[in-house]
């Protein structure tokens, strides 16, 4: 039978603020000696309390901001009560009832290809503290674990969907706005080999000509890579079917993501659900924002990368590839636009600006937007060659290069650039590069 | 020489006239310690060595000129006060080894203004109780009579100051743990405002209810002490940004035409005949020097100890999970039966289902006690400038006599939790003795009005000169 599947997502961002959440402790750990980047807040020693970061909080509030969610004028911190070994209060100072951004949303495609927007609500947007990172080794012949306490504190902002995704597609495209957007903000790198964001999503399927959410929910826990949520949405949506089709009800369970055998796995299931015993933080008085700071803060966000694209698109007559390439990165589409105001003197269209930055893949810190425009001038002196002549060479290597041409078609897209060299040199001649990709392009098809 | 009776002031006085050393003061009280304390058992840690080492400092430093508020002179702590490289145990055995890294904001000020520590007093483990003998380093004895509780937690502090043992020691007060076993002792306890001094580095209690304070003699010497330890620090973020007062500056202003209030509601439960008899004494006496004395009315004091047992308990059981049995070296069940208890009543508390029953009820409640105490104390609607209380609802009771009944001792808090949940200040002094046992009467006030407790307190201190009484050990 053929389900609807009803995805939701939590994503853990972690901020790039110089301190800790609650300490003065470096909140830089990545790499750093372990238990080097510690304190009594955050080893949490007895007598030790937490001293907010107003910055992160801050941070937190622009996040929820840009993802359309309204802010909460009271708000506090609550106490989430679990023991675990890397977390050395026995409770993690989180948001319970009164997140600091909550009802937002995003929009996405519904498919691939498509223009039909689908809204995903942002159920709330809260401020967390991370924690310590557990080893398990083998020391002296002996098996233990080690605590490392430099993640320990490090503020962690938890952003919550609602059960709004159909589709893999939809949650991919999501976290990579959400990705583009904190780094758009400078909050965080959000570094996914870092830790800087870990996702988990849940997953569930609906029968059809059914209405409300289905009875049970597949929770997978901390994927470090947009493409193992990839993975692991098409691996749930199988094996739930399966089950489904076999009139069975899937577990209510969370589960982890097996890299190396492709599949989840089950971790613990529902019967064992924690009962966090929240209570307001009494180490920390309520947090208020007057309506003059948030609309502060609201003025301090940059153009987001959504509104970016719509205006490149728009004002520079760009392709929505060209566009979207050139707003991935907040510092890459700032230069693009120095570089058009330089190039307006030379008459220097946009478009070919674009041109040469996404296929040369300038580098920006070197290249200034004068020696560019320069360059882009220089390119265009151009001698021309017979159309007929380009196709032939074209054939010749890449019936020369069969071996990256598979590559390519495997999808391997920097083969491309090689393959360009390759007929450039056969050519013997300064031809306007443009042409020979679309030349390659064309014959590649 | 004789240091039984000493206060701040003498102490400092007679360094400044070169009456005698800081070392001489110093080995005086350490002798005393040698020689009384194996019977009263107020230190948990006695840190002989350092502090000998501390005084000579000291002695240089005052030859050298240098001038501190507090230059040399020694203070006790409780043993729930973080001191870096003296072991704080909490007075429990699962932390009988800890040694802590850091010293609590507290402790470093008094050692930047000029104190030496002599040595850490033992209390209720994790100051739990009211009398003292939940600690796992054994009971403290009232040295009045060394067969009846000092009060509790802060047992060994009380007890310390009383003897002659310390000028001043440090205390908390989460529901009455300072202001109890003042009264007990015949010493002056304070209990500042939440959020007057900083709870950083002070093994949590209850931290919406801790308050950090003091024991000692005299009332001008509890306004020092606070002059050094009030004020933000940036490390307890529930501190007030507003500045310490001056709380010596109207210390001698007299209490003529202050408007004190008696809440009815304090006065007929349960109070036993001896306390009643020394309170209307008391009252007498302020009225005496010149005060208003009226009736006020607090309607919520009832649900004072309801609602100060499931806020209290709810929070003890979260700050005690640190203990987790993974660091500090020995396991949870090292914990004494109190502390047991409290973790299992508050983890009940909070559970689903249950909270908003009871911690989400007593926090509704204390919001209503909070409103009682701004209510009393509106001056333009009839209020008073400061309430006066008996401190406990009884005189001292024999040790043993309560340990198998936590209910009863429970109840001995319910004059004192109601300024913890309301977060105000409260200061018991000595007013007089029953059976060779001291009595006490606390006076609350509103927030931050430390200076005006003092005032009202050096007063009826002046007029009735308690403090002049030592006991014979």
């Amino acid at each position: 039978m053929k389900y609807t599947p009803v995805i939701g997502l939590e994503v853990h961002v972690e901020l790039k603020t110089q301190t800790k959440m609650f300490c003065g402790c470096s909140a830089d750990y990545f790499g750093k000696n372990p238990n080097t980047y510690t304190c009594p807040v955050c080893l949490g020693l007895p007598g030790a309390l937490p001293y907010p970061n107003k910055l992160a909080i801050e941070w937190c509030v622009k996040i929820a901001l840009s993802l359309n969610c309204k802010i909460k004028e009271f708000s506090k911190f609550d106490r989430k009560n679990y023991f675990y070994p890397d977390l050395p209060k026995g409770y993690q100072i989180s948001q319970y009832d009164l997140p600091f951004g909550h009802d937002g949303f995003i929009e996405v495609f519904k498919e691939k290809g498509s223009t039909d927007v689908k809204k995903i609500g942002i159920t709330r947007v809260h401020m967390e503290e991370d924690t310590g990172k557990l080893t398990h080794a083998i020391v002296s012949n002996e098996k233990v674990s080690l605590i490392d306490f430099n993640r320990s504190g490090v503020p962690l902002v938890e952003i919550v969907t609602e059960p709004d995704f159909e589709n893999e597609y939809q949650v991919i495209q999501y976290l990579q706005k959400l990705q583009k957007i904190v780094r758009y903000l400078g909050v965080s790198n959000a570094d996914m080999e870092k830790g800087d964001m870990r996702l988990e999503p849940n997953i569930s399927l609906s029968k059809p000509n059914t209405k409300g959410l289905p009875n049970y929910k597949v929770e997978v826990k901390n994927i470090n890579s947009f493409r193992f949520v990839d993975r692991a949405i098409q691996f749930e949506v199988k094996r739930q079917t399966a089950l489904l089709d076999k009139n069975q009800t899937p577990k209510q369970e969370t589960r982890g993501w097996n890299e190396v055998k492709n599949e989840t796995v089950s971790q613990r299931s529902k019967e064992e659900a924690h009962d966090y015993r929240y209570f307001p933080e009494p180490d920390i008085p309520p947090i208020e924002f007057t309506e003059d700071e948030i609309t502060s803060l609201k003025s301090s966000i940059p153009e987001l990368p959504d509104e970016k694209f719509k205006r490149f698109e728009q004002k520079y007559n760009l392709t929505s590839y060209d566009s979207e390439i050139l707003t991935r990165e907040k510092g890459l589409a700032d230069y693009f636009e120095e570089v058009v105001k330089v190039g307006k003197k030379y008459q220097v269209l946009p478009k070919q600006i674009a041109n040469e930055i996404i296929n040369t893949k300038v580098n920006t810190e070197e290249i200034f937007p004068a020696k560019l425009v320069e360059i882009i001038l220089e390119n265009k002196k151009t001698e021309t060659v017979d159309e007929s002549e380009l196709f032939s060479v074209v054939t010749s290597v890449l019936t020369e290069n069969a071996k990256a041409v598979e590559e390519y078609k495997n999808g391997k897209e920097n083969v491309l650039q090689f393959l360009i060299g390759q007929t450039m040199r056969k050519l013997g001649k300064k031809v306007d590069l443009n042409a020979v990709k679309s030349a390659i392009l064309e014959k590649l098809k | 020489m004789d240091v039984t009776n000493l206060t701040i002031e003498s102490i400092l006085d007679g360094y400044k006239n070169k009456k005698f050393s800081v070392n001489e003061v110093v080995e005086s009280y350490l002798k005393r310690i040698k020689r009384h304390d194996k019977e009263l058992n107020s230190f948990i840690t006695v840190c002989e060595k350092e502090a000998l080492e501390e005084a000579k400092k000291k002695d240089e430093d005052l030859a050298n000129g240098v001038k501190l508020p507090l230059l040399g002179l020694p203070i006790a702590l409780k043993d729930m006060f973080s001191t870096k490289g003296i072991r704080t145990t909490a007075a429990s055995n699962v932390l009988k080894d800890y040694i802590p890294s850091y010293n609590a904001t507290v402790v470093d000020r008094l050692k930047d203004a000029g104190a030496i520590i002599l040595g850490k007093t033992n209390h209720d483990a994790w100051a739990h109780g009211s009398s003292g003998e939940n600690s796992d380093f054994g009971p403290t004895k009232n040295p009045w009579n060394k067969e009846y509780t000092p009060g509790g937690s802060s047992s060994g502090s009380a007890v310390a100051v009383a003897a002659g043992l310390t000028p001043i020691a440090t205390g908390t007060d989460t529901g009455g743990s300072i202001r109890l076993p003042a009264s007990f002792t015949n010493v002056v306890g304070l209990k500042p405002t939440y959020g007057r001094v900083s709870r950083f580095g002070i093994i949590s209690m209850a931290s919406s209810l801790d308050s950090i304070g003091h024991f000692t003699k005299t009332v001008s010497d509890s306004a020092r002490i606070l002059q050094t330890t009030a004020g933000k620090d940036g490390y307890d973020a529930t501190l007030s940004s507003d500045k310490p007062k001056n709380y010596l500056k109207n210390l001698k202003n007299g209490i003529k035409g202050l408007r004190l209030g008696v809440p009815k509601e304090f006065v007929t439960k349960g109070l036993q005949k001896e306390v009643k008899n020394a309170f209307e004494g008391a009252v007498k006496i302020l009225e005496d020097l010149g005060a208003e004395t009226l009736e006020v009315s607090l309607p919520h004091t009832e649900y004072g100890i309801a609602t100060y047992y499931v806020i209290q308990t709810a929070e003890v059981s979260s700050n005690l999970a640190r203990f987790d049995g993974i660091r500090f070296g020995n396991k949870r069940t090292e914990f004494g039966d109190e502390a047991k208890r409290r973790i299992m009543l508050g983890t009940f508390t909070l559970s689903a289902g249950y909270y908003d029953a009871y911690y989400k009820r007593a926090m509704q409640v204390r919001t209503l006690v909070r409103k009682d105490y701004e209510k009393a104390f509106d001056l333009s609607s009839g209020g008073v400038d400061a309430i006066i209380v008996p401190a406990s609802p009884t005189t001292p009771w024999r040790l043993g006599e309560k340990v198998n009944d936590p209910l009863a001792m429970y109840l001995s808090d319910a004059l004192t939790v109601t300024a913890n949940i309301a977060g105000i200040p409260g200061l018991s002094v000595p007013a007089g003795f029953n059976n060779g046992l001291p009595v006490g009467i606390q006076i609350l006030g509103p927030q931050f009005s430390e200076d005006l407790l003092f005032r009202i307190g050096y007063s009826f201190e002046q007029k009735t000169e308690y403090y002049k009484q030592t006991p014979n050990l």
